[in-house]
């Protein structure tokens, strides 16, 4: 992690400088998402309903992907896949 | 050197001129709530826009709270702001007012410095705005119409210098200065907006690792008003009295840039001596009580005691070194204060002023009159007798005590 | 492009860029944080948020990292709706200076604190002064960013830490403020409620919200697993069954003639469908001590009243065309 910056090296008025996607979320979770690609029809459903973006659609592969480095392991895909595809298993497991 | 414009000389009170100045000097938005005594300000303005002479959106807003935050938003999304308050309006505004100045929003509100409550008071003293003196505000007080329409003017080029960034009060004494007809000397518009320019923005890093000028603007977006924990906030406080260092020079550079235009000028800006030069005996007065107060320096000198005044103008930031050059070879000082901390060592100027020069060596004597509270007038020929006091007190080295209420029924 | 020509699908939302962005500090699970994900997608173009302190407000800017890929202005708690009023001026001022070219919309964000109780005062003046913004409150039913305690729209029934469930008063004793017939009140050129589980109805408000010219006010639905003791999991399936109970129906009213939308309709064509309030109660650790014997008459009281809302509620909407 870069060292805290003085008051001379920052902006004033507490503009922020980083955008937090830098901010990794992932090793927040006790549960990940495991998705059966088959019975996953590419509805998008976990796509719209993830509270941090962590699934993103990839048009170019036509498929969706997870990013578990942002991940917190809720869950809400899981409850809303309307094929359960989507399954939360403990880490490591 | 520059020619001094041409100017005007109309009847105007100390609120008109305020509204006067502020419909002059370009200003986006206006966001504000009526209280007595700062109501002429905000219908005159009123009167401006329905005539359709300005091109300022004029918001009345539901509240000082929200005439504050709307300022602020305003200001931060790249409008030159202005408002006005007094008294209850004031501290009503109090939390907001440290948001705005952490904000660096550099915006301007003139407050016609009324008592605050309880009882309900609606005359003029300074114990508003002197509540507010650690919120990081500007603080400049005027002792007339004439200086309150030329301070104005001021005020944005001083906020809005890129190294202060901070907002300002401009104090004018409540019903005295607000509601006191005068000749005031105006200029015209086009050389009021040639004074104070174009707003210029200072530059910040944002998120998206730009360089860009400090404002809400979709084509380089950022975030402002953050949540900073213990490992940052520090920081920013600092930068804000750095801002105030900054304002120092700056309003001193403002006034003497203002005196080549109009030949006007304030003292150095951030104080204003009268007569202090070889004064034995002085008084430190905020506002327009140092008016009279330089009629009765006058008669004093004929009388041969050796008075003088310094009318503080710009309290914050207090400028000490001027304080120190301007006080230390006067034996004994009297520092007036409409205003009164409660439970506290005297009123605030008093405070600050003795403690400027505490470490000085001569140590002149300096006691405190707190006065005018509620809106009490002082006469003349009451206020003589401070003088007489002081001599009193430089005679005999004996000060029979520190902190008088002044024009109180005992 | 009015919402009339905007037709959208999954594919168009989850291609649209993300402008709330991941890396937010909001507990797992967080509904608000889908809801406000969700309508930044909805953005029509240049666009300026400011917000009102609170949990998605600390969450999202936690010095120096930031989760918003637009302009965002943070004040006071009490300021979302006066930010927005002096935003909408400045952007007044200074295009008819010609500072400012485009057309940019103004979305002031708060929780439930920031416009049922201390945001109201300022949220009045700023639909009164007519200004041009659409205000999107995510109501989580508590102030949930300072532990839980309760707020003007807080239920009936619910524990907070300031209406605990104790032996003598089960949870909350008043009703939630009807914060949406206030607005409605106001005259005001738009007013909707919407959750996330429809989140294609909600987009379609939030664009309808934005294109009205003056203001708007959009009430969203957002479930708190941390404050409503419910399985993170479950956040968006409760803002479905919010509705199914008809404990929170979505409608609009466009110039105060309200319809129902689609989700709550289809519950008024088919009454059969609703669900009982005790489905919804269900699962919700805040609502667990109502699931007793001696609380059994608030259970009661509660089915009562949300069936006497929804009968009004009925009666004030128009006929769907």
């Amino acid at each position: 992690m870069s060292p805290e910056k003085s008051w001379k090296e920052i902006s004033i008025a507490g503009v922020c400088s980083k955008s937090s996607v830098e901010f990794k979320t992932g090793d927040w979770k006790t549960y990940t998402p495991i998705r059966d690609l088959e019975k996953c029809t590419r509805c998008l459903t976990c796509v719209m309903f993830c509270p941090d973006g962590a699934i993103k659609w990839r048009p170019e592969i036509s498929d969706i992907e997870f990013d578990f480095s942002i991940c917190k392991g809720c869950g809400i895909c899981a409850n809303e896949c309307p094929t359960k595809a989507i399954t939360m298993k403990i880490e490591g497991e | 050197m520059e020619k001094q414009v041409k100017q005007e000389t109309v009847p105007l009170n100390g609120d008109e001129a305020v509204a006067f100045a502020v419909k002059q000097c370009n200003v986006d938005v206006v966001a504000a709530y009526p209280i007595t005594p700062q109501t002429i300000i905000v219908e005159k303005f009123s009167e401006y826009v329905a005539n359709g002479e300005i091109q300022t959106e004029f918001v009345c807003t539901e509240s000082e709270h929200s005439a504050m935050a709307a300022c602020l938003a305003a200001s931060v999304t790249g409008a030159r702001t202005f408002t006005a308050s007094a008294s209850a309006g004031l501290a009503l505004m109090h939390e907001m007012l440290f948001v705005t100045s952490g904000s660096r929003a550099p915006v301007v509100m003139a407050i016609a410095n009324r008592a605050l409550s309880s009882p309900l008071n609606i005359h003029g003293d300074q114990s508003d705005s002197m509540a507010e003196r650690d919120s990081g505000w500007i603080h400049i007080y005027v002792e007339n119409s004439q200086e309150a329409y030329d301070s104005i003017i001021q005020a944005f080029k001083i906020a809005e210098d890129v190294g202060v960034s901070l907002p300002i009060i401009v104090g004018l004494d409540g019903f005295t200065v607000s509601h006191t007809l005068e000749n005031v000397d105006v200029l015209c518009e086009d050389d009021v907006k040639r004074f104070v320019g174009d707003r210029q923005l200072p530059n910040v890093l944002t998120h998206e690792g730009k360089i860009v000028p400090f404002k809400l603007d979709p084509n380089n977006p950022m975030t402002m008003g953050p949540i900073a924990f213990q490992n940052y906030y520090f920081e920013f406080k600092r930068q804000q009295e750095e801002g105030m260092k900054n304002a120092l020079k700056r309003i001193r550079e403002v006034n003497t840039e203002y005196a080549k235009f109009t030949g006007r000028s304030y003292g150095n800006g951030l104080i204003d001596a009268y007569k202090l030069e070889d004064a034995e005996v002085a008084v430190v007065c905020v506002g327009s009580t140092s008016g009279t107060l330089k009629v009765i320096v006058d008669e004093l000198r004929q009388e041969g005691l050796k008075a003088g005044l310094l009318r503080l103008r710009t309290f914050r930031p207090l400028p000490v070194e001027e304080l120190r050059k301007a006080l230390s070879n006067v034996v004994a000082i009297a520092v007036m204060d409409k205003s009164l901390s409660f439970g506290g060592f005297g009123g605030a100027v008093f405070t600050e002023v003795r403690h400027a020069l505490y470490d000085d060596e001569k140590h002149p004597f300096i006691v405190n009159y707190i006065y005018g509270l509620g809106g009490r007038d002082s006469s003349p020929r009451e206020l003589r007798t401070i003088f007489e006091e002081l001599a009193n007190i430089a005679r005999t080295g004996r000060v029979e005590s520190l902190v008088h209420y002044f024009g109180l029924r005992e | 492009m009015t919402t009339q020509e905007w037709k959208f699908t999954a594919k168009d939302i989850a291609s649209q860029p993300e402008l709330f962005l991941s890396g937010h500090r909001a507990c797992a699970g967080c509904g608000p944080a889908t809801v406000l994900r969700l309508i930044m997608k909805a953005a029509r173009g240049p666009t300026i948020v400011t917000q009102a302190t609170g949990c998605m407000e600390v969450v999202s800017s936690i010095y120096p990292y930031t989760s918003w890929g637009v302009p965002w202005l943070h004040t006071a708690f009490e300021t979302a709706a006066a930010n927005a009023s002096g935003i909408d001026a400045a952007l007044k001022a200074m295009s008819k200076k010609g500072k400012v070219k485009e057309h940019i919309d103004v979305i002031a964000i708060a929780g439930d604190g920031g416009t049922f109780d201390i945001g109201l005062q300022a949220l009045s003046g700023a639909v009164e002064r007519g200004h041009d913004f659409l205000f999107v409150l995510y109501d989580n039913e508590g102030y949930m960013n300072t532990g839980i305690q309760r707020s003007g729209g807080t239920p009936t029934g619910a524990a907070t830490t300031t209406t605990p469930a104790g032996s003598a008063i089960p949870g909350k004793v008043e009703k939630k403020k009807p914060i949406d017939e206030i607005m409605l009140a106001h005259d005001m050129p738009y007013v909707a409620t919407a959750t996330p589980y429809y989140w294609k109805d909600m987009l379609t408000k939030v664009r309808k919200g934005l294109e009205v010219e003056g203001p708007a006010f959009l009430h969203i639905f957002a479930p708190c697993p941390r404050g409503w003791r419910s399985e993170p999991a479950k956040s968006i399936e409760y803002s479905k069954l919010a509705v199914e109970s008809c404990v929170f129906p979505v409608w609009e009213a466009m110039n105060g003639k309200r319809q129902l939308s689609t989700p709550s309709r289809l519950i008024a064509l088919a009454p059969q469908k609703k669900r009982p309030v005790k489905d919804y109660l269900a699962g919700q650790g805040r609502f667990r001590h109502l699931f007793t014997p001696q609380n059994q008459h608030v259970l009661v009281e509660m089915q009562r009243f949300t069936d006497e809302h929804w009968e009004r509620l009925l009666q004030k909407c128009e006929p769907s065309s």
